[in-house]
């Protein structure tokens, strides 16, 4: 692919993603409703948190601060992903209906086309919800400059950890079409474990969410270095800053799976 | 590309799919191969107007999956415009139209106007160009007053107009057609045809199109591609095609009074009922000297003439072993 390839890309999802933006405001009103009430579903979410705190003064020796800044930054990480390519999850409907075959004769990368398609601001909702805990989780934190760049790099690196799961796992569909369930077992069920201090868990979860589903690393381990804390569970310090390394792995061997769902693709009759 | 290269190159082309079965008795469902298309071979070269046409599972939209990249071919190879379909999916995209006949293509919610404006930037046409082809194509196919409509909205025959714009605004060098005409009335049927012959003598764009539809052949086809169980079994003119399949075609006589079968030379009587009879005559025989010979012979009310059914003529080669 040539080098202004991506760019283009990123331009042409971002026109279809216009497009779908758009439409959702022929009904202003429904898209509001929309925004709002994922906003609060999720806003219950960190409710739940913060009534279990009421009852306990800290959670596996994190403070409700601290366990904030974990919940905020996987949410946050969470939230940016499902809003870009959310849409993937629904491949498998797209194959059921043709719809698959129609992006095909597109000269656009079917990747790109599927995450554009139906592009919704709804989970803008979650967005907001995910900033604003992160924001009063990041007054908490003794700041310095390596420490800024960790916090970012750990917001980047988790949408990109997340994406790769997305991706992933909705080409199961690719095989089996019915499987989103089964992929939101771990992309969500992922970014549901990582609102709490992984050493709640038993090892094998934190060695399993760390290596197989690397989760981990969307939050747990660089929130380890922005808290100044050394690992319950005695993992390397370099983990801490190992998020990117993640990030573009899990990315990698996504479209590596992608592509081979691509090939193996076989249409619906006629 | 050299003058000889087809546009259109299928070498020994084959698709075979997996299922899996349930088996009556045993636990575990068995796998076996399905072969869809095999062994088929064909190319067409640019401005042809090819109909690719056989029954329903025979490989036909297999086959255009195959042409188009959607699927990657088990066996054999295809080349469109010199390029690899699966391997150069994205790049072959900007050289082809397609038309699912019975799937849209165009954003459900949005008004058709919006649907094109997205594809001129997938496509990246030049705005000149695309507001020139639109403009035409609008007038041509007479969508101007359905632009700002939703497509859901749009009828059926609209919304394949709709299509139909929307596969060519990026001026593809081929197009290809799944039943164009599908559930269409007899007027938009025949508006689509004059549409597609005008397109391919101004602009010389090929068309492979598969249909049921044996006027959709006659009207816009020179040659005919049959393909049966996965492999092509005709490759020819129409009038051939009906040759080789014993295609004949039925004029039905009204008679002012009951008679016995008609003797005309040339036709024989498939069927009498009170004055009614159906004489077939070959289908590359003309009407005119066996209507000439009945109405000298015997009293007349009304005359018809019944094409021959593509599906029987294709159903005859087949029986023929062709």
């Amino acid at each position: 692919m040539a080098s202004p390839e991506p760019a283009q890309h990123l331009r042409t999802y971002a026109q279809i993603a216009w497009l779908w933006i758009r439409a959702a405001w022929q009904y202003p009103t429904s898209f509001v409703l929309l925004a709002v009430g994922n906003g609060l579903i999720t806003g219950l979410d960190f409710v739940g948190l913060w009534i279990m705190f009421a009852h306990l003064d800290d959670l596996a020796g994190f403070t409700l601060h601290e366990v904030a800044l974990l919940y905020g930054s996987a949410s946050l990480a969470l939230a940016v992903a499902d809003t870009a390519i959310g849409s993937v999850e629904r491949i498998g409907t797209y194959i059921r209906t043709g719809r698959l075959d129609q992006m095909m004769t597109k000269p656009v990368p079917l990747l790109v086309q599927v995450c554009a398609d139906q592009f919704t601001l709804r989970r803008l909702g979650r967005l907001t919800q995910a900033t604003v805990v992160f924001g009063w989780a990041c007054t908490y934190v003794d700041w310095t400059p390596l420490r800024v760049l960790v916090a970012v790099s750990m917001l980047v690196s988790g949408a990109m950890v997340f994406f790769g799961l997305f991706v992933g796992f909705s080409c199961v569909q690719f095989w089996t079409t019915d499987a989103t369930e089964f992929a939101n077992a771990f992309t969500y069920g992922g970014a549901t474990v990582t609102q709490y201090p992984l050493n709640i868990f038993p090892r094998e979860v934190m060695v399993g969410l760390t290596f197989v589903i690397p989760v981990a690393f969307v939050n747990w381990y660089p929130c380890l270095h922005l808290l100044g804390r050394t690992d319950p569970y005695g993992t390397p310090e370099a983990f801490q800053f190992a998020s990117p390394l993640a990030g573009v792995l899990t990315m990698a061997a996504a479209l590596l799976v992608w592509r081979t769902g691509v090939r193996h693709y076989t249409s619906t009759g006629s | 590309m050299t003058p000889h290269q087809p546009l259109i190159d299928v070498q020994d082309l084959g698709r075979s799919f997996d299922v899996r079965r349930k088996v009556e008795g045993r636990r575990r469902r068995s796998r076996e191969s399905v072969v869809a298309v095999h062994d088929l071979t064909f190319s067409v070269d640019a401005g042809e107007m090819v109909g690719y046409i056989g029954p329903n599972g025979a490989g036909k939209s297999t086959t255009i999956k195959m042409l188009t990249g959607i699927l990657v071919p088990t066996e054999g190879g295809v080349r469109v415009a010199g390029l690899d379909p699966s391997r150069d999916r994205v790049e072959l995209a900007r050289r082809i139209g397609v038309v699912f006949g019975q799937r849209s293509t165009l954003w459900w919610d949005l008004p058709l106007r919006d649907s094109y404006d997205l594809l001129q930037k997938m496509y990246r046409i030049e705005p000149a160009r695309y507001r020139q082809n639109l403009a035409r194509f609008v007038e041509l196919l007479d969508l101007g007053d359905q632009l700002d409509t939703p497509v859901r909205q749009l009828s059926l025959g609209q919304r394949m107009r709709g299509d139909i714009t929307a596969a060519l605004l990026h001026d593809p060098e081929v197009l290809y057609l799944d039943e164009p005409t599908i559930g269409l009335d007899v007027v938009s049927k025949g508006r689509l045809r004059e549409f597609l012959r005008a397109l391919n003598a101004e602009r010389g764009t090929t068309l492979l199109l598969t249909t049921h539809d044996l006027q959709d052949i006659e009207a816009l086809c020179d040659r005919v591609i049959v393909i049966d169980h996965g492999t092509s079994v005709y490759d020819g003119s129409l009038a051939g095609l009906h040759a080789q399949g014993g295609s004949t075609r039925t004029l039905v006589v009204d008679l002012v009074d009951e008679a016995p079968p008609v003797e005309v030379p040339g036709a024989t009587v498939r069927r009498v009922e009170g004055p009614r009879q159906w004489l077939s005559f070959p289908a590359d025989a003309s009407a005119a000297p066996i209507v000439a010979a009945v109405a000298a012979a015997y009293d007349v009310a009304d005359l018809s003439i019944q094409e021959p059914d593509i599906e029987d003529v294709i159903r005859e080669l087949y029986s023929r072993g062709a």
